[in-house]
């Protein structure tokens, strides 16, 4: 049977995303990091050291798991095989939350390792509702769908983006996965207004936040390009963005996602504290 | 072709067009904002290359590792998410790659790298209950080989190469082959010299012969084969269980 709960059993506190090198820190002085999230396709070995951390920092706090493989938003039928490992995964783990992208990675020539935009049309939006169905039905849960960070527009758009992620909420029940750092990034990639997209995002469906860093860059012809690279602590106005989120839509569970320069753990649990720390005064 | 067809092969070929239909926020074509999915596409593949094949990295140079890995990732993309599986033809890619051919015994260190990977990830086994036993009861053992322990010959002294490169800077390969025996004793491979003798010790306990049996038969094939130091290795190493479930028949 589909698990028709809402997906809010992570706490609406702080969390990180799980690197193997935080292991020591995060068993020995978590602070105020009261769960972790970890990307899928990183434990579907057999065993070693991955499954037996991940068996032991389930033990003491709840875990996400956050896929990175699915694409979702691919035009190939989804991998069958992937989803039976998600679905070992997931009932060998029983995490608080299974997540994933609206994006897509996979093609006839591989898996291409990131996470590719889509044209915001009815076609897609068929697509990906019918794979979330899908994904749902083999899984046995609802899921959350992450809003993506773009850097680019498709001429054949013919809606915008939080019409599109709230019109496959409803058609599917899944819940969203809101990625402040990605509206920021994508907006000003975009030419949207960040608060805009925010105060229009159907804010009861989100289940969890992610705030991470990006890169700066422009284009060729000077416009600011923002890159999600997940590699440095979060810019104030994307702190001020999520002030302004959860002030609106009530405290949320929020992963710190620092995935490449990685830091050590008192500096990526110092970020954490951050995110504690505006979550603290807000009232559910 | 499909959007992601057309949109797929832009990305792997840095010298075509974006496809059309793809813009920046004034309606121009994307240019460099399609450039950043082809960087992360190239940067983050070549990347997992690297964390895989460190020894390889550190043989051919950073730079010429990541042109290579461009040259990789094209001709073998992951199969699948699991980028800790990709890299299973690299060895024989090495092989074939003309640049590297003065470099012979690089597709070997790629296998050794694979198999430490491959032993990393592999499940967990009790290992041989050793203690409280007589030598005897425990040559009376009917051992198979833990899913982590791995056997790798080569016509290269591929482990020396591999340490000098690893933990070992100051050590000399000497000019003959080596087998390799690589084991997990906890959660990290070990990857040790195998002894004269030892690969078809190994291959005797895989046709469930008793240690005792396979000393025997070893010894049969190849008297000068070294069998002190092969129990010495085998039994000190976490090379054995007799945990069944992780294997075919016993799944």
């Amino acid at each position: 049977m589909l698990d028709l709960a809402p997906p809010y059993r992570l706490p609406a506190a702080a969390g990180v995303g799980y690197k193997a090198r935080h292991f020591s820190g995060l068993m020995e002085d978590p602070g105020p990091v009261r769960w972790v999230e970890i990307h899928a396709e990183n434990y579907m070995g057999a065993g070693g050291r991955p499954l037996a951390q991940l068996r032991a920092i389930a033990e003491r706090m709840p875990v996400s798991v956050h896929g990175v493989g699915l694409s979702i938003g691919g035009e190939r039928p989804l991998d069958r095989d992937h989803l039976s490992r998600l679905r070992h995964l997931l009932d060998w783990l029983n995490p608080a939350s299974f997540s994933e992208h609206l994006a897509w990675s996979t093609h006839d020539t591989g898996f291409l390792n990131d996470l590719l935009p889509l044209p915001y049309t009815a076609a897609t939006l068929a697509r990906v509702s019918d794979h979330i169905g899908e994904v749902q039905d083999r899984l046995g849960r609802r899921m959350l769908l992450e809003n993506p960070s773009t850097y680019l527009a498709f001429a054949e758009s013919d809606m915008d983006e939080v019409t599109f992620l709230s019109e496959i909420a409803r058609r599917t029940g899944c819940g969203l996965l809101l990625d402040v750092n990605n509206v920021f990034v994508s907006a000003t990639n975009q030419n949207w207004n960040p608060r805009t997209y925010i105060d229009a995002f159907p804010l009861e469906a989100v289940g969890e936040i992610h705030l991470g860093g990006h890169d700066e860059d422009e284009d060729e012809h000077g416009a600011p390009l923002l890159i999600d690279s997940h590699g440095r602590e979060v810019v104030d106005p994307v702190w001020t963005l999520y002030a302004h989120t959860i002030a609106r839509g009530g405290p949320r569970p929020t992963l710190i996602e620092w995935d490449t320069d990685v830091p050590d753990w008192p500096t990526l649990r110092a970020e954490a504290a951050r995110a504690a720390e505006l979550l603290s005064p807000v009232e559910a | 072709m499909t959007g992601q067809t057309a949109f797929a092969a832009a990305l792997l070929d840095p010298q075509t067009s974006p496809p059309p239909g793809l813009t920046d926020p004034e309606g121009r074509p994307a240019g460099r904002r399609f450039d950043v999915y082809r960087n992360n596409v190239s940067a983050s593949l070549s990347d997992a290359l690297a964390t895989g094949f460190p020894v390889i990295e550190k043989l051919v140079g950073r730079d010429f590792f990541r042109a290579m890995a461009g040259v990789f990732l094209r001709a073998h993309p992951p199969e699948d998410p699991r980028l800790q599986l990709w890299g299973g033809r690299f060895p024989g890619f090495l092989a074939g790659f003309e640049p590297v051919a003065q470099l012979p015994y690089l597709p070997d260190i790629a296998r050794l790298e694979l198999g430490l990977r491959q032993s990393y990830h592999a499940a967990d086994v009790a290992p041989l209950p050793l203690e409280g036993r007589a030598p005897a009861d425990v040559l009376e053992l009917r051992p198979r080989l833990a899913p982590a322990t791995l056997i790798l010959a080569s016509r290269f002294p591929v482990l020396s190469i591999w340490l000098r490169n690893t933990t070992e800077p100051h050590l000399v390969p000497p000019r003959r082959p080596e087998t390799v025996l690589i084991t997990r004793p906890g959660y990290d491979p070990v990857p040790h010299a195998l002894p004269r003798g030892g690969h078809t010790f190994a291959r005797h306990l895989k046709g469930r012969l008793t240690l005792a049996e396979a000393v025997t038969a070893t010894q049969a094939i190849d008297p000068e084969a070294d069998m002190p130091a092969i129990l010495t290795l085998f039994l000190s190493s976490g090379a054995l269980t007799l945990d069944a479930s992780h294997t075919p028949e016993g799944a």
